[in-house]
């Protein structure tokens, strides 16, 4: 079976099936843009609740660590609730596109990407905040040198995040509705061809999926690494 | 005349102040003045409150009680023991100290090349900053402290962790960039680095200031029980 | 990155968001289905199809056919294409649905192990059910609310029995979809209750063979119905009435009639006409 789905696999790379690279780039779009957005709200939260002394960080400190293990389903389940048009966000009309998926997926990461980031973040603030203080430095200039000092860390964060987003199937199914050509990713064509009993072809997409991430992988830890070099 | 009008203005004053941090009184009615110009060595044993006070007058610790005058933000740098370096390189470490002040980063980075070539660091200005050697280290830290020409240096031990040729080459870096218009406080336990860098001692025990006199009074003729005491220990 | 461009960044992140659904046209219409006719291969054979003769994209939701209902109910879809007649007679008569119509036919097969040890097979599907029953062999429900689910339930029904309520250890209740339900089915060689379609498209069969076949109750019907736009206005009412009224045309119903697998029919066109 694993031999069959490998040179499977193999045959819809070099081949450049079209149905299976659009569900591929779809699943790029949707998982990339989700890290990225999430990104944008995570790090400015964690950052912000690192340095903080406000009565609210210990609960949004637990709020965050807790909600790391948001379960998909769960979160598959209330966004596609927000989105329905009898929902509160159904005028947008993003259930079952892409922009739902997207919307899903972000609620999905950011958590894990803030808890996470504030503990790195937090770290570095114990490391440098006295020397920031020092030198005077705004709280949003200290905040920036934060991020800054804390990139490689941080990449490595956003590829987990990246890498939940890309593996994730039950709110991309619930919210996308694995519609052919337009919302079906990576994982519910999996999941679909399993339902079928076409396991080959499901595990063939498998392998695809683990070779795309492990690029991916591959790629930013020698990004990371011809940047620090060039300081080495 | 000017030196004279100079070295009796006051930099820094301190008027009782107490410091409790978590129930446990880390200062205690401290009074100190600091005037300008002056180089002020703090002694004392480990937990005498020595740092504290450092920290105190640099604002980045808040006294519970007392009075605390001090430069802005701007017109004092701090040395810490352990120079906490950005991982960038060399020359980013000294020129982020101006671009947070807004210096342009092409300005920034000409002035840090001088500050390194003035701190026999240059050759280092491309490398990455946490692979310099201990010494280098502290010596880039202070490059980067003194390339805001602050008017207080503060500095916490700064050798307390260097090899016996780093801390000569650091101490003879202070006292070089230490000119006669900084006015300089520093910790340390080293008694010869006392000597040779401060013409003040301040002795602290329990965070108290027990002795406060010149430095050749304070070794030859050491009055309190603490200090003598100290003094001995640090002879065995 | 100083603060003002650092907030219009977040600012464009809705936009960002939005201009993901490329795809996203006005010539498309969504239809909530069932896992049979999408798993069975049949909307990726007619619906280009209709693609051809409309211009219009149908993107398909496939779901069990109670979830799919729900959907419609929802507004989240602008035609509802099932077979459950009780659930879609409710759902019209509720508001929710214009007005079913009938499309086509399949037929329902009990699955079972090649070596039938309950001695299930036959042509009657009550008698059928009774063997397992008696002989406690291995059996999978949907137990998902999907239309073959209902089906299930109304044939225990007619044999009297009720295994899902007496806890029966061999009834084995997995709360699937069609496909995952066979493969569980497959996996512990257990008798199942399945729609031909999804059946004959299935790969993953290892023992599994027909067991009860061609009995008249075995029948199931589709229908397909518009999304009320009196309850919701969105609902894109031209496009959607465009492919009902494909599928019942000769058109459509030669489009249905046309799909096979191994040379066997697996959907029977039967609108009235």
């Amino acid at each position: 079976m694993i031999a069959e789905a490998a040179s499977q696999a193999l045959s819809l790379i070099v081949s450049f099936d079209a149905n299976v690279m659009a569900v591929v780039a779809l699943s790029l779009q949707v998982s990339g843009l989700a890290t990225l957005i999430g990104a944008m709200i995570a790090l400015p939260l964690a950052a912000w609740v690192a340095q903080t002394r406000s009565r609210v960080r210990e609960p949004i400190v637990v709020l965050l660590n807790a909600s790391m293990g948001l379960p998909p389903v769960i979160v598959g389940l209330v966004v596609y609730l927000l989105l329905s048009r009898t929902g509160p966000m159904g005028s947008l009309g993003w259930l079952f596109t892409p922009s739902g998926m997207t919307f899903a997926q972000v609620i999905l990461i950011t958590p894990i990407v803030a808890a996470l980031a504030r503990q790195v973040l937090e770290d570095a603030d114990q490391e440098y905040g006295d020397l920031f203080r020092s030198l005077a430095l705004s709280r949003w200039q200290s905040l920036c040198a934060l991020l800054y000092e804390t990139r490689f860390s941080l990449l490595v964060l956003l590829l987990a995040g990246f890498g939940r987003a890309i593996a994730e199937v039950g709110a991309v199914m619930m919210v996308g509705g694995n519609i052919a050509g337009h919302t079906r990713v990576m994982t519910t064509a999996i999941a679909l061809e399993t339902s079928k009993g076409e396991l080959a072809l499901a595990l063939a997409l498998g392998l695809i999926l683990i070779a795309i991430v492990l690029a991916i992988n591959v790629f930013a830890h020698f990004a990371k690494l011809y940047l620090r070099r060039r300081y080495a | 005349m000017l030196e004279a009008t100079q070295a009796t203005a006051t930099i820094a004053n301190l008027e009782s102040v107490s410091l409790v941090q978590n129930g446990v009184a880390i200062l205690r009615d401290l009074s100190l003045s600091v005037r300008t110009g002056e180089h002020i060595a703090l002694l004392g044993a480990n937990g005498a409150g020595k740092t504290s006070l450092l920290r105190t007058i640099h604002g980045l610790t808040i006294a519970t009680s007392g009075r605390v005058e001090a430069p802005v933000a701007s017109e004092q740098a701090m040395l810490f023991q352990k120079p906490s370096l950005l991982r960038r390189s060399t020359l980013d470490n000294v020129a982020f100290a101006l671009e947070a002040r807004g210096h342009s980063r092409r300005g920034a980075l000409s002035a840090a090349r001088d500050a390194l070539d003035r701190c026999g660091l240059y050759a280092f200005a491309d490398r990455y900053a946490r692979t310099l050697s201990g010494g280098e280290q502290q010596k880039l830290a202070l490059a980067r402290a003194m390339i805001l020409q602050p008017k207080l240096l503060l500095a916490d031990e700064p050798t307390a962790s260097l090899a016996p040729r780093a801390v000569f080459e650091v101490e003879q870096l202070i006292d070089e960039l230490c000119s006669a218009s900084t006015t300089l406080v520093i910790a340390t336990h080293n008694r010869g680095q006392a000597k040779r860098l401060a013409t003040r001692i301040v002795f602290m025990s329990e965070g108290c200031i027990v002795e406060d006199t010149s430095s050749a009074e304070f070794f030859s003729n050491p009055v309190s029980q603490e200090a003598i005491e100290y003094l001995n220990v640090e002879r065995v | 990155m100083n603060r003002r461009y650092f907030l219009s960044v977040i600012a464009a992140i809705p936009f960002a968001i939005s201009s993901a659904s490329l795809v996203a046209q006005d010539t498309s219409i969504t239809v909530a289905s069932t896992t049979s006719t999408e798993q069975s291969g049949l909307f990726g054979h007619i619906l280009p199809l209709f693609k051809k003769a409309s211009g219009i994209d149908v993107k398909v939701v496939a779901l069990g056919t109670g979830q799919a209902l729900d959907v419609g109910r929802r507004g989240d879809a602008d035609v509802v294409f099932v077979h459950d007649q009780a659930a879609e007679e409710k759902f019209v008569a509720d508001g929710f649905g214009v007005k079913r119509i009938a499309v086509m036919y399949n037929d329902f097969v009990l699955i079972g192990p090649s070596d039938d040890p309950a001695k299930a097979a036959g042509r009657d599907v009550v008698a059928g059910l009774k063997a397992v029953y008696n002989g406690k062999s291995a059996f999978v429900s949907r137990s998902d609310k999907s239309g073959t689910h209902a089906a299930e339930l109304r044939y225990w029904k007619q044999a009297s029995l009720d295994p899902a309520s007496e806890k029966a250890s061999w009834y084995r209740e997995t709360g699937s979809g069609m496909g995952p339900a066979l493969n569980t089915a497959a996996a512990m060689n257990a008798y199942i209750l399945a729609d031909r379609g999804t059946w004959l498209a299935f790969k993953n069969r290892q023992s599994l063979k027909v067991v009860v076949e061609g009995d008249t109750k075995l029948f199931n019907q589709y229908g397909v119905m518009l999304v009320n736009p009196a309850k919701h206005a969105h609902v894109k009412k031209d496009a959607g009435q465009k492919f009902i009224d494909w599928l019942v045309s000769v058109d459509g119903q030669a489009a249905i009639a046309s799909y096979k697998i191994g040379g066997e029919h697996l959907f029977f066109p039967n609108a009235a006409k």
